[in-house]
């Protein structure tokens, strides 16, 4: 059991912030909160009166869904804005935008948005807490706290395990925060992807990074396959699906090279045939439907906890 | 009625002066430089050693933003900001809007100036056409309507063709081309310098690559042609090896560095909260080993010219997203704190030496006056206070604009006072007293009425 009772702030912007008790705090009441999941009414009373704007400033089905569904789970009053583009293509500043919202007296914001360290410039400007859904390359801590619970689930365990992340590296904030939680949580992570997607300064988040897909496969407990955009199919980054597919799309003969009960991940949404093979995703080793799942009870534990846990008021 | 000023400290390295001296200034002229000058009925003013007098501090890379940019800078604004900082001279960027390709730019620019009065403003125009890459300026026409260089600066030159072109046509005039170095498909949409810390914050990168092959590319143009060319805003340690490998074989190039690439690294965007936009610029926030190599470089003499590439942004385009907000920072008014605190007290640089990087170096580079405190030259002088503890308040800015990262920072160093054409422009609050008194009036901060205005200053 975690000896950490309450997140030291009020906001999530990313897992760079979080202690390891704090990972674990959320890690522990996800468990209870998954339980609220398994009851013929959903719902508990702990969210109620307190108000929580979901803003999405990039497209987002699951992510958006998710966070709905925890947020009326706890019975929090909800309210979705979801805008094409940045607050740019408005005519508005992204602290007008924030400004704009404060006036609404919300007690969290939980954004999305296209470029990396907007939550962290809308933190500076609201009361409200702020929840980091994805913030352009940068972070994604929810999904890394839900990889982690989904982890621990079929694992017991973080700590010593071996994780490999393989994918567009630059392009993924899914890949940032997983790395730094498990990194913080003593697993051993392996990223590896092609050469012209490997974002500087790996190294020194304590990953290793691969240069075959064999080689961060070689008795790997956990396989987690990163998306990767069509857009960079036929540009400088990549010549094509084909070539992709042959060099790291993950298939069941190449899943041999993994422990035996390995399990394999992916955020979503899935390019079958382009990472991963359609045998492998819907295969003995996938997790992918119970990401899903945790992901509702993962961000009921943040929001729960971020809103002042047991005691209700700030 | 003329005035000498009997001064403890002159250092003045193009004459050779670094000691007492006296200055008598006569109307806008500097009468004599000496020991025991006579009065002859100037006043006289006694400036204790703690006070060093230089030539004039020439800033070679300024944005004033007029025309067509007035809501972040305008010449009048710009102007105030420039000699509060000590400058008593600065060179303005061709990218206004209209850009300053045509000799009616360049001659509005210079009216403007003229009617401020305060700074001198010595007008670069553009290398091509709309600084789009396509045809060269009429240099000629730009030369003599006031043009001191060439840039198409906030974009590099786009070829090599083109650099040639360029290099060997202001040759004519014997105008150096500026070069704001950086190859535009390895910049790509790139934020912050490719590196650890842009990776980690999700930043797009630009490496320091995308400055080098530039500047490589320029140092073989200007060994083809013969032509002067000036590296702008140098940011990236493999820049200075080409620039030093280039000087070596007698190219005719030189470069500039500005305050915030010898000071700050990339670490900045991610303390305090991260992704402060005051902290965006173009070249960006490098490395500490390439923020080193330009303290060596200044050290060494590698390096020519400190220059601030002061770029004033409105706070309503620097509140945007940290990928959104427009490149740039000021920089006049911070630069001489950051010198001393930076480079003169720590001992990598000595007085002589800073005066020949802002001061010396610049006027030669452009073929301007001042540089060096001659009798019959122009009375262009600026009195630092290198022991002056000062605080930025971006608040406090003269400037239209408050883009600084420095906002709250403490240094050791700062400008005194700040005399141009033999007239007090600016007094630091802690500078000589008695030079106050010859302060000529001033509009309140920030609000530096339009020339005609009742109450403004017209000098």
């Amino acid at each position: 059991m975690s000896t950490t009772t309450a997140l030291r702030s009020r906001h999530l912007l990313g897992i760079t912030d979080l202690e390891p008790g704090e990972i674990e705090l959320i890690l522990e009441t996800a468990v209870a909160m998954k339980e609220i999941g398994t009851r013929p009414i959903k719902k508990v009373p702990t969210m109620r009166g307190r108000t929580v704007i979901n803003l999405f400033m990039e497209p987002s089905t699951r992510t958006r869904m998710s966070f709905e569904l925890a947020e009326k789970r706890l019975s929090a009053d909800t309210l979705g804005m979801t805008t094409a583009g940045s607050s740019v293509s408005k005519g508005e500043t992204l602290a007008d935008t924030a400004r704009t919202l404060e006036a609404m007296a919300p007690d969290m914001i939980v954004l999305r948005h296209a470029s990396s360290g907007a939550p962290h410039q809308l933190a500076r400007i609201c009361k409200a807490s702020i929840i980091n859904a994805g913030d352009g390359m940068h972070e994604h801590p929810t999904q890394a706290l839900l990889d982690a619970f989904t982890m621990i689930e079929h694992k017991r365990r973080l700590a010593g395990l071996r994780v490999a992340i393989i994918g567009d590296l630059v392009h993924s904030r899914v890949l940032r925060s997983n790395a730094l939680l498990l990194v913080k949580m003593g697993a051993e992570v392996r990223a590896c992807g092609p050469a012209t997607l490997l974002p500087p300064g790996l190294d020194r988040l304590g990953v290793k990074v691969s240069r075959s897909m064999d080689d961060a496969l070689e008795g790997a407990d956990v396989v987690m396959m990163l998306r990767v955009q069509h857009e960079r199919m036929h540009g400088l980054f990549l010549p094509s699906v084909r070539e992709y597919f042959t060099l790291f799309g993950l298939t069941p003969t190449r899943l041999e090279r993994a422990a035996k009960d390995v399990i394999v991940m992916h955020p979503g949404p899935m390019n079958r045939g382009v990472e991963i093979d359609s045998a492998v995703a819907d295969g003995p080793w996938s997790v992918i439907l119970d990401q899903v799942a945790n992901g509702i009870a993962v961000r009921m534990a943040v929001l729960y906890l971020l809103a002042g846990g047991e005691e209700g008021e700030r | 009625m003329g005035l000498l000023l009997k001064c403890g400290h002159v250092v003045d390295p193009v004459a050779g002066r670094n000691g007492a001296f006296d200055i008598l200034i006569d109307g806008d002229r500097i009468a004599r430089v000496g020991r025991g000058v006579p009065a002859d009925g100037a006043d006289v003013l006694e400036l204790p050693a703690s006070f060093v007098v230089t030539p004039g501090l020439i800033d070679m890379h300024v944005h004033l933003r007029e025309p067509g940019q007035e809501h972040k800078e305008t010449i009048a604004t710009g102007l105030d900001s420039a000699v509060a900082g000590g400058f008593t001279a600065v060179a303005c960027m061709p990218n206004t809007d209209p850009i300053n390709d045509q000799a009616a730019v360049t001659q509005f620019i210079l009216k403007r100036a003229r009617e401020v009065g305060l700074a001198r403003v010595y007008p670069i125009g553009a290398v091509s056409v709309g600084s789009r890459g396509q045809q060269i300026t009429e240099m000629g026409d730009l030369r003599a309507a006031g043009c001191v260089a060439f840039t198409d600066d906030g974009r590099p030159v786009l070829t090599a063709l083109l650099m040639r072109r360029a290099l060997e046509y202001a040759s004519m005039f014997d105008a150096p081309v500026i070069d704001h170095c950086e190859d535009p498909s390895l910049k790509g949409d790139g934020v912050a310098h490719e590196g650890a810390v842009a990776g980690l914050l999700g930043l797009r990168g630009i490496p320091g690559a995308a400055e080098s092959v530039m500047a490589e590319r320029d140092i073989a143009m200007a060994e083809l042609t013969g032509g002067r060319v000036h590296i702008a805003h140098m940011s990236a340690r493999q820049s200075l090896r080409a620039v030093r490998a280039g000087k070596d074989h007698g190219a005719p190039v030189t470069c500039e560095v500005t305050p915030h690439h010898f000071t700050l690294t990339d670490a900045a965007l991610a303390e305090r909260g991260g992704y402060d936009t005051n902290l965006k610029m173009n070249p960006p926030l490098r490395e500490a080993v390439d923020r080193d190599a330009m303290i060596d470089g200044l050290r060494d003499g590698s390096i020519d010219v400190i220059a601030t590439d002061h770029a004033p942004h409105h706070a309503d385009e620097k509140s945007l997203e940290f990928d959104r907000a427009p490149f740039g920072i000021v920089g006049l008014e911070t630069a001489v704190s950051l010198c001393f605190d930076r480079l003169v007290h720590p001992g990598v640089i000595g007085l002589p030496r800073l005066v020949e990087l802002l001061s010396a170096a610049p006027a030669r580079i452009l073929g301007v006056p001042g540089g060096t405190l001659v009798e019959g030259g122009p009375a262009d002088l600026t009195i630092l206070a290198p022991d002056a503890s000062v605080t930025v308040h971006a608040s406090a800015l003269r400037s239209k604009s408050r883009n600084t990262p420095f906002d709250g920072w403490t240094f050791r160093g700062a400008p005194a006072a700040t005399i141009v054409g033999g007239r007090v422009v600016f007094v630091h609050e802690s500078g000589p007293a008695a030079l106050r008194s010859r302060l000529g009036p001033r509009t309140p901060t920030n609000s530096v009425a339009p020339a005609g205005a009742p109450g403004h200053p017209r000098h």
